[in-house]
C-alpha cells in the first residue's frame, strides 16, 4: 500500500471526486432499477451505471496510474471501449424480447405491431 | 489481396486489440495476433455485413460532440428522475418516430446512440413502414421526439453515410 | 495524508457499489418476469466489474483489471444468450 503515498495532492483530490461521483451514479442507477414501475422504465436504469459510473471510475483509475506511472493504463481504456460497444446491444435485445413476450401474451400495455409487417419478429437493428 | 485480407481495417483493429491485451510487441505475439485477426476477418465474410462509406469526417465529429453532450444532460435528468419524491417517479411512454434513413450501418449507429442515452431506449424498427418504436423515460417535459431524432441525429447521419 | 484520503474514498465508493449490487440482486430475486431478472443480472455483472476496478485502484494489481475485463466480456455474452433465449426459445439457431 506504499505506492499511494507518492500521489500528489493535486491528483488525489480529482481521483477521489471522480471515484465518489461514479459510484454515486452507479448506486442511483441501481435504485432506479428498484423504484421504477414497469420493465420498460427499468430498461433505462442500467445505462446510468454504464455510461456514467464506468466512465467516471475508469477515469479516476486512469488518472491515478497515469500520474504514478507504475503500470500501463491499457485495461481501463479497453473496459470503457468494451462497455460502450456492448451495453446498447444487450439492452436492445432485451427490450425486443420483452416486447415480443408481451405481444405474445396479448398484453394491452404495449403498442401493437403495425399491420403490414410479417408475423416473424426478426432482429431488425 | 482482397481475397486474403477481406477487411483490412478490421484485421488491423483486431491485431491492435490482441497486442494491447497481451501488452507486448514480441514477434511471437505479433505472429499469433496476425493469424487470429486474418482468420477472424474471414469469418466476417460469411456474415456479409453491408458496406457503407464514411463521407464526411467533420460531420462525424459534430455528431460525436452532440452525442456526448446529450448523454451528459440525460444522465443528469435521469438522476433527477430516480431520486425524485413523486410516487410514480416518472411518466414514461412509447413513442413512434418516422425515419427516412436507409443505410444499415447508419441505423445501427442510431440504435446505439438512442440506447446509450439514458432517457431513451430503442425497441423496434419496422423496415416496411419505416416506423421506429422507442421508449421515453420522462415525457413530462413535453419534448417533441420526432423532431429531436430527425433534426439532431438523422440529418447528421445522412450527411455522414449517404 | 493523500493515502488516507484515497483509502477512505475507495472504501466509501465500495460501500456504495455494494449497495447498488444489493439493489440489483433484489431485482433478480423479486423481478416479476424473466426479463426483469436478466436486467438485474446484467447490472450485477456491471457493479461487480466496478467493484474490481476500485480494488485495483487500491492495490495497483493488474490481476484485478484483467478480471474486470473478463467479467465484462462474459457478462455481455451471457446477457445476449439469455435475451435470445427469451425471444426464440433457443440460443443458437
Amino acid at each position: 500500500m506504499t505506492f499511494l503515498v507518492d500521489l500528489p495532492v493535486w491528483a488525489a483530490i480529482p481521483v477521489c471526486l471522480l471515484l465518489l461521483s461514479g459510484s454515486a451514479i452507479t448506486l442511483a442507477g441501481a435504485i432506479g432499477l428498484v423504484r421504477f414501475q414497469s420493465f420498460y422504465e427499468r430498461l433505462h436504469a442500467p445505462t446510468l451505471c454504464t455510461s456514467g459510473g464506468v466512465l467516471l471510475i475508469a477515469m479516476s483509475s486512469m488518472l491515478t496510474f497515469a500520474v504514478l506511472q507504475n503500470r500501463w493504463i491499457v485495461h481501463e481504456v479497453l473496459i470503457v471501449v468494451f462497455m460502450i460497444i456492448t451495453t446498447p446491444v444487450t439492452l436492445m435485445l432485451l427490450g425486443q424480447s420483452a416486447l415480443y413476450r408481451d405481444r405474445a401474451e396479448k398484453s394491452t400495455d404495449v403498442p401493437r405491431k403495425t399491420e403490414t409487417a410479417k408475423a416473424d419478429p426478426g432482429i431488425d437493428l | 489481396m482482397r481475397y486474403w485480407f477481406p477487411y483490412p481495417l478490421l484485421s488491423l483493429l483486431l491485431l491492435g486489440f490482441w497486442l494491447l491485451v497481451n501488452q507486448s510487441v514480441s514477434p511471437g505475439q505479433i505472429l499469433l495476433g496476425t493469424i487470429l485477426s486474418v482468420s477472424l476477418s474471414w469469418a466476417m465474410v460469411n456474415l456479409e455485413p453491408s458496406k457503407s462509406r464514411l463521407r464526411r469526417p467533420g460531420a462525424a465529429l459534430r455528431l460525436a460532440a452532440s452525442v456526448i453532450k446529450d448523454i451528459a444532460q440525460s444522465n443528469v435528468a435521469v438522476l433527477g428522475a430516480v431520486l425524485s419524491r413523486r410516487k410514480p417517479p416518472v411518466q414514461s411512454a412509447f413513442v413512434m418516430v418516422e425515419l427516412t434513413l436507409r443505410d444499415d450501418n447508419a441505423l445501427a449507429l442510431l440504435a446505439c446512440i438512442l440506447t446509450t442515452t439514458p432517457g431513451t431506449a430503442w425497441l423496434e424498427y419496422d423496415r416496411q413502414t419505416r416506423m421506429l418504436l422507442i421508449h421515453v423515460l420522462d415525457t413530462a417535459d413535453g419534448k417533441d421526439w420526432q423532431s429531436i431524432v430527425t433534426n439532431r441525429y438523422e440529418r447528421l447521419l445522412k450527411e455522414i453515410f449517404e | 495524508m493523500t493515502e488516507l484520503l484515497i483509502i477512505w474514498s475507495v472504501l466509501i465508493s465500495q460501500i456504495m457499489i455494494g449497495l447498488a449490487m444489493v439493489c440489483a440482486l433484489y431485482r433478480v430475486a423479486k423481478g416479476p418476469r424473466a426479463q426483469d431478472r436478466i436486467l438485474g443480472l446484467d447490472t450485477v455483472y456491471i457493479t461487480g466489474m466496478l467493484l474490481l476496478l476500485t480494488f485495483g485502484i487500491r492495490t495497483s494489481n493488474v490481476l484485478y483489471f484483467e478480471a474486470a475485463l473478463t467479467i465484462a466480456l462474459l457478462g455481455f455474452v451471457s446477457s445476449i444468450a439469455f435475451a435470445k433465449f427469451l425471444m426464440r426459445g433457443e440460443v443458437i439457431e
